[in-house]
């Protein structure tokens, strides 16, 4: 079930150059959230809405969050709102969260924040292996690390944390066994290098694409991406039948 | 609703005169979260061809200003799977089933044209517009004499209303309105999307993977209302007009010009509740001006001398 309105923003800031979080007043859309769902925010003066995750759900206070990266003018213009924004939502296939076992999150830059509604829920049961550019990107890993989440931070440049990209850790962590699940949210490259690691280790593994948007709702099939089901490839839309896949069903 | 909005196509009654188009809103199930599709006058569904389409690879969209490129290349499942998957649904609904119609011969047409004369669908909109398909689609819109042969062979292979989907990417749109109006087609239903490109000035690359896509949207919406204006004094059978209509004015605007409904499309991307919104503003637009019938507007563009 999703809805489409104008929601009271309650609480915004940035959390680091360009990276805003924003949380707005939406009951009805926070409690049909899912962990790993995203929203279509309307951005004043664009044909297109824009995909965003979903960062943190509370039912109680009736609220969404998401954390943002301003990449151009559309989500610019979202981050000018001060009042309300105007959200279809929520949107798409999440995580499916095992009720037990451990959970590696991996996750890189922007691709970071709709992993920590896995940390939520599952708390010490989840590793996180965060990769960013360098320090000034860094963000949201304090948040994994109160909800009693591991994390392993990772810079390209090696200013923080270990030196190079996550698929390192995540091998060594996958070595050491009892790993349920790996979830994954980031760029191309990353995941591609993620479910291989995973396929050669045996493990499960899920990944949350992203592709250019139209409708959002399965409508217009603009958003696919090449999957395998039942031996067949076919053009899966990531806003209806993803934008979470089986590693195993994506021709990355 | 009032009986004010009702309007009548190729003997088809629609309730009103706001229909979805095709390709923007799959097969009538993507928005029913938001509201029964009950709500408007009809939906032209997502087009099919006789088999089915894995589409062009993605990217398959681009932003542009005031609009979108989109070159999505008939994705479908094919015109059995649609009537066994979403047609029993569809029916169920108080709305104008449109099939739209896809193909590549003119072999692929009539067959689609059989196995949904024998089905539910009111109508059939023959897509020769498509412009993101090499083979068919819009080959078929840019020459009198294909857009006249399609026309006719569909025509002997249905007895459903038959529209004509037709492209703006040609010179003279008014000639083609009336070759496929002498073909027997009961009505036409412009624009499709108008060709065009975008390239990353980064990579050097076009943004589309197809390279090229159909251009919709609030952009195209004067060259609509030009093309439709030209059709409505070419021909005699009802037009169906659409091309970045987006608000009740938009289509008051492009029903004078000479459609007697209207389809929208991209502006339900924007905004999902669009049709609605326009349906009642074309209400309250009637009741305002004293008219009994929104057909009493349809082609009354008074053109300066």
């Amino acid at each position: 079930m999703y809805f489409c309105g104008k929601y009271p923003i309650i609480e915004k800031k940035t959390l680091g150059a360009e990276i805003y979080s924003v949380v707005v007043y939406a009951p009805e859309q926070a409690n049909a959230a899912q962990v790993g769902q995203f929203v279509n925010i309307s951005a004043p003066g664009y044909t297109l809405r824009r995909p965003i995750s979903i960062c943190g759900i509370d039912r109680e206070r009736g609220t969404l969050r998401f954390v943002f990266e301003v990449r151009g003018e559309g989500t610019k213009a979202i981050a000018a709102e001060n009042d309300t924004l105007d959200i279809l939502g929520p949107l798409g296939k999440g995580f499916e969260i095992p009720e037990s076992g451990k959970i590696i999150a991996v996750g890189g830059g922007i691709g970071v924040p709709p992993l920590l509604g896995i940390s939520k829920a599952c708390r010490e049961r989840v590793t996180a292996i965060l990769g960013f550019r360098d320090y000034s990107k860094i963000i949201l890993d304090k948040e994994f690390s109160k909800n009693g989440s591991n994390v392993i931070l990772c810079t390209d440049d090696g200013s923080v944390g270990r030196k190079g990209v996550v698929s390192a850790p995540l091998e060594e962590e996958l070595q050491k066994g009892g790993v349920e699940v790996v979830m994954a949210c980031g760029p191309m490259p990353m995941l591609r290098a993620t479910a291989d690691v995973c396929k050669k280790l045996n493990v499960p593994c899920q990944v949350s694409l992203e592709q250019r948007m139209g409708c959002g709702v399965g409508a217009c099939v603009v958003c696919s991406c090449m999957t395998v089901k039942n031996g067949e490839e076919l053009y899966s839309r990531v806003c209806k039948d993803g934008p979470v896949f089986n590693a195993e069903e994506v021709r990355f | 609703m009032s009986d004010a909005l009702k309007v009548k196509i190729a003997g088809v009654e629609f309730k009103n005169p706001v229909i979805a188009a095709s390709g923007t809103y799959g097969n009538g199930e993507c928005y029913t979260d938001l509201y029964p599709i009950s709500r408007l006058g009809g939906i032209s569904c997502k087009g099919m061809t006789i088999t089915p389409r894995l589409g062009n690879p993605p990217p398959r969209i681009a932003e542009t200003p005031s609009g979108i490129l989109n070159s999505v290349g008939l994705q479908n499942i094919g015109v059995r799977g649609f009537a066994e998957k979403y047609l029993p649904e569809l029916k169920k609904s108080d709305c104008v089933i449109i099939a739209n119609v896809a193909g590549a011969a003119v072999e692929d047409y009539i067959a689609a044209a059989e196995i949904l004369d024998c089905t539910a669908v009111d109508m059939i909109e023959l897509n020769i517009s498509c412009p993101n398909v090499k083979a068919g689609g819009a080959a078929w819109g840019i020459s009198r004499e294909n857009a006249a042969m399609v026309t006719s062979s569909v025509r002997k292979a249905t007895k459903k209303p038959l529209i004509v989907k037709l492209t703006p990417n040609v010179t003279d749109i008014a000639e083609i309105a009336k070759a496929v109006e002498a073909a027997g087609a009961d009505s036409i239903s412009l624009i499709n999307t108008l060709l065009g490109m975008r390239i990353d000035i980064k990579t050097r690359r076009p943004v589309l993977k197809n390279n090229m896509g159909g251009l919709s949207g609030p952009a195209v919406f004067p060259v609509a209302v030009r093309m439709v204006r030209q059709c409505y004094k070419a021909v005699k059978i009802p037009i169906i007009g659409m091309g970045g209509v987006s608000s009740w004015q938009d289509a008051v605007e492009i029903m004078l010009a000479g459609a007697a409904a209207v389809q929208m499309g991209t502006a339900l991307f924007s905004d999902p509740y669009s049709p609605l919104k326009v349906i009642d503003g074309l209400e309250n637009y009637l009741k305002r001006e004293g008219i009994s019938s929104i057909s009493e507007i349809v082609g009354k563009c008074e053109e300066w001398g």
